[in-house]
């Protein structure tokens, strides 16, 4: 489980956030949707402990299974020697990675589908790769949560449907309290279970994504129009999505 | 099919790293022979074997040659003194590099080497010399160190240049202590042990200064070889460092410590020698990678084996000793240079 509680951060004066309250338990998923500059990163750090919170507690294991968004960006290691620093908790000061590690590891490349990056130079992975690496060392942290800070911020459309049918796959198995912030409503219809939505004017709002992906709630959020739309999925079915109208789209006659 | 395509390139790293590890075994190895047969008196290999082992059969027998007392009372506490300054030296600065995540810095860079100095010149200014010295090298070599690391500290984050910075202001203050210790210092006596020694050579070593080094820079170098996994972790940024589960801000301190250790030691017994910290690791990276489980065992062997080159060197090429520093710094600082504009050319295209 990881949550806040009438948790508050503020930068001297100013006030990013107050008495947000909120949990995310063993096998739900939720994404955090909010404008830039609202303090959806803020909300992580202060959640992971990296934050201190002016007011309020924070609830998560010491280990947060957390996925940066760049991550280990120098490091000029195998894949498969990144993902072993996910162990790193259960060494000892002195202690050097055991095979029981490396298996485990091993393990959680294959379960992100990413055992071709093994034995890749980590510093010369595309964008793609390297997200597909720090998640698999989220796993091999063996934490019951996982928290990724815009997980597809940095990916193009391919990639991104990569990373939410991962994100969804994971959300499937139930055995994680999983956390994501992003910027696009529909990867919270791909891939979660809840939505925190941070208001401008300084509210949070939260309850399941059925509820709170509505073009009412994301005018107000982003303050551009939104709606539903029907596309057409690979096998001929129609999926529900939600796209702005951006003002610059040409008007249909 | 797929396993044995798999494999094949990990057995060739095996391989390869083995390779690696026996060339530069083998290389400290010739460097030491080379440095205990050459010099005025010229001592063969085969007569370099027969006295070791004379000496190691019957360590109490007199020492009657001319050859025995040059090899075993002038040039082995020399070469040995010189491996494991070596050696002590490159792992530092190979720890540093880590936890700055930095290539560019080194013990000298960063002011220890000089605050290490200043506690020399101070120890000596009061009569002082031995276990004493020593001491007050690494206790103002570790104070340097916090100074550069608070100095450079800024909203958490440690850029390099503001490093490299602070080091040279940190250096700077304590080579002026250092100015004015030498202007207070007793011409006669205290001022020339204290600019002497300050040149930094192996010219004075002997036993008994061996066995002073041994302790500080064999836990130094233990202290880093333990930590070898978790110099990896302390490398990574600290907030992703932290989320793993270590604890950046305090496990960082070992590693200094460690480091202050074995710079102060080698203050203490040979003076200022500066750019084999760079240097080796440097070439340690080419050969084995930035894995520190194989970077500071590599620094190790080709630390030592580089000092002791660069000590015969200095000792062997004209009739008076050219002062160390003069040697490693014609090295050192072209490849200080190069270092510098390819880590800022990298920064510039990322």
């Amino acid at each position: 489980m990881i949550g806040l509680e009438n948790a508050s951060v503020s930068f001297g004066s100013r006030t990013l956030f107050s008495g947000v309250s909120f949990t995310v338990s063993v096998g739900r998923s939720m994404a955090i949707l909010g404008p830039n500059g609202r303090g959806k990163t803020t909300l992580l750090r202060a959640l992971l402990g990296f934050q201190p919170l002016a007011k309020g507690s924070r609830q998560a294991p010491r280990v947060a299974g957390y996925v940066p968004q760049h991550g280990a960006s120098q490091a000029k290691l195998t894949g498969l020697e990144v993902v072993i620093m996910g162990r790193a908790a259960r060494l000892g000061l002195f202690g050097q990675p055991s095979a029981e590690d490396r298996a485990a590891a091993e393990q959680a490349l294959v379960e992100v589908g990413a055992c071709h990056l093994a034995e890749l130079r980590y510093d010369r992975m595309s964008g793609g790769q390297r997200q597909m690496i720090l998640i698999a060392r989220a796993l091999a942290t063996g934490s019951p949560t996982l928290v990724f800070d815009e997980p597809t911020s940095a990916l193009d459309l391919g990639n991104q449907a990569r990373t939410l049918q991962l994100l969804n796959a994971l959300r499937l198995r139930r055995d994680k309290a999983i956390l994501f912030t992003t910027h696009d409503p529909n990867h919270a219809l791909a891939a979660a279970d809840d939505v925190l939505m941070m208001m401008p004017g300084g509210r949070e709002i939260h309850g399941p994504v059925a509820e709170m992906i509505d073009p009412d709630k994301l005018s107000e959020l982003y303050g551009v129009a939104m709606s539903w739309v029907g596309v057409s999925g690979p096998t001929g079915e129609t999926r529900r999505a939600i796209v702005p109208a951006f003002s610059g789209i040409e008007a249909v006659a | 099919m797929s396993t044995a395509a798999a494999e094949r390139p990990v057995w060739n790293r095996v391989g390869l790293r083995i390779g690696a590890f026996g060339a530069m075994a083998i290389l400290l190895g010739a460097s030491i022979l080379f440095a205990v047969g050459a010099g005025r008196f010229s001592i063969d290999v085969p007569r370099i074997g027969e006295i070791l082992f004379a000496a190691v059969m019957n360590p109490d027998a007199p020492l009657e040659q001319m050859d025995e007392r040059i090899v075993l009372l002038v040039r082995l506490p020399r070469v040995l003194l010189a491996a494991l300054s070596g050696a002590a030296l490159a792992v530092g600065g190979a720890a540093l590099q880590g936890v700055f995540r930095n290539p560019l810095v080194s013990p000298q860079v960063l002011g220890i080497s000089q605050g290490a100095a200043f506690g020399g010149a101070l120890a000596i200014l009061f009569g002082y010399a031995g276990l004493v010295l020593l001491g007050m090298a690494f206790v103002l070599g570790l104070a340097a160190l916090v100074l550069v690391g608070l100095l450079s500290r800024i909203d958490g984050r440690t850029e390099v240049i503001t490093v490299i910075l602070a080091g040279m202001i940190v250096g700077a203050l304590f080579a002026a202590l250092v100015s004015i210790v030498q202007f207070i210092a007793d011409p006669n006596t205290s001022l020339p042990a204290i600019v002497y020694w300050l040149m930094g050579s192996f010219s004075t070593a002997t036993w008994p200064r061996l066995w002073l080094a041994v302790p500080g820079m064999g836990l130094g170098l233990l202290t880093v070889w333990l930590l070898r996994y978790r110099l990896n972790l302390l490398a990574l940024e600290e907030q992703e460092a932290r989320s793993l589960g270590v604890n950046p801000d305090r496990e960082r301190w070992y590693v200094f410590i460690a480091i202050s250790l074995m710079t102060g030691t080698s203050v203490a017994v040979a003076g200022i020698i500066g750019w084999i910290g760079l240097v080796v690791p440097h070439a340690a990276r080419i050969l084995v990678g930035e894995d520190h489980r194989a970077l500071i065992p590599a620094c190790a062997l080709l630390g030592a084996a580089y000092l002791t080159f660069i000590d015969t060197l200095a000792r062997t090429m004209t009739a008076a000793e050219i002062p160390l520093g003069v040697l490693t710094a014609l090295i050192g600082a072209p490849v200080f240079a190069y270092l510098l504009r390819r880590h800022f050319t990298e920064a510039n295209r990322a």
